[in-house]
């Protein structure tokens, strides 16, 4: 199978810290992968470094077979942790703004997508709710037709029908070239939509498999297996 | 509302269960165009691969055809219909009388036990 990412001997230390560890990763195209550990376990780290905003202290990441830099940047589409876009921007201003910075950013879908949200294209984000706010970065980061999306908690600190509007998204947009990696620790509302899943722990990524294998093999949902790796 | 799955067994398992109970009860009959793998999957808010694996195995159980120019259908084919029809029935029976066995209950008394069910049933019927 044809891999999107893989990483070799990949360590970041801030400090004294070591975030990552020494990791080996192989994800596959044309799926919806997990991320999943506690906090601080080096899940923003790894999505920082794929997405190249991060160096690594050691090692190397290729994202469909090449390093990372400028090149790879317009094959990722990246969803940070908190959303970026200016108080002062409109929602149309938005749309201006990712129309201009991405070849692949596809307007008539961002624009099907929000009229569901009911946001007015000429409202301010200043004015939006945080919940809001965040479903809008998402629609827009969606709306790339990218070959490798990484959402850093994409459903962190938001209400439950949020949380499924944010779900339906990543599904209906979904499509079977692309792969998606999420970082989560919400793990029970995402489950079903892995195929696959990572475990990150320290640092280290201490299993990775599918769900279908773990539900198969242990007759456990891989929410119930995480809380015994984890456990505390 | 997205389906409800429980966490012991393969999802794409109990899709195929939930999409074969959907056909063996008439919700989807026979014949009637399936929404696309991507519709079923948001419906369902599972990853649309797993949707396209419980699909795959429907086909390969003969209760859904692939047409080149329509999509995805319900058989039409009555006998692979009932033939699903049969073997939940078979493995329902199985499980409720290994379980009455567990429970220490005899043959005789199961079947005495099921008659009166469906006298009870009958008088449910009858009140309400």
């Amino acid at each position: 199978m044809q891999s999107i990412l893989e990483a070799r001997a990949l360590s970041k230390r801030y400090g004294s810290t070591l975030a990552l560890n020494n990791v080996d990763l192989t994800l596959p195209k044309g799926k919806i992968i997990g991320l999943l550990g506690p906090n601080g376990s080096g899940k923003t780290t790894l999505l920082k470094i794929v997405a190249g905003l991060l160096t690594p202290t050691n090692g190397i990441v290729l994202v469909d077979n090449q390093p990372v830099g400028e090149g790879t940047k317009a094959l990722i589409s990246y969803l940070p942790e908190r959303t970026y876009l200016p108080d002062w921007m409109t929602v149309e201003d938005c749309l201006e703004y990712f129309t201009d910075f991405y070849a692949d950013f596809d307007m008539a879908r961002a624009r099907e997508m929000l009229s569901r949200l009911n946001v007015p294209a000429n409202k301010r984000m200043k004015q939006l709710s945080k919940g809001t706010r965040e479903k809008m970065q998402l629609v827009l980061v969606m709306s790339r037709r990218a070959k490798l999306y990484l959402l850093d908690e994409p459903i962190g600190g938001v209400d439950p029908a949020t949380r499924d509007y944010i779900l339906d998204t990543i599904i209906g947009n979904y499509d079977n070239e692309a792969t998606i990696l999420i970082s989560t620790h919400l793990i029970a509302d995402v489950e079903k939509v892995l195929d696959e899943f990572l475990f990150l722990k320290e640092g280290v990524i201490t299993m990775h498999d599918t769900t279908d294998n773990v539900r198969e093999t242990q007759g456990k949902s891989v929410d119930e297996l995480f809380r015994e790796v984890f456990r505390c | 509302m997205a389906w409800q799955f429980n966490s012991s067994r393969p999802i794409y398992q109990q899709i195929v269960d939930e999409i074969e109970l959907r056909i063996l009860n008439s919700t989807y009959e026979m014949g009637m165009r399936l929404p696309s793998v991507r519709d079923l999957a948001v419906l369902a808010a599972v990853n649309p691969n797993t949707m396209q694996r419980a699909l795959a195995e429907l086909e390969e159980m003969g209760l859904v055809t692939t047409q080149r120019n329509t999509g995805r259908t319900v058989t039409t084919d009555e006998t692979a219909v009932s033939r699903a029809r049969d073997s939940k029935a078979n493995l329902l029976a199985e499980t409720f009388l290994m379980q009455m066995k567990a429970l220490g209950i005899s043959r005789q008394e199961v079947i005495s036990r099921l008659a009166k069910g469906e006298d009870k049933e009958g008088e449910h019927a009858v009140n309400s």
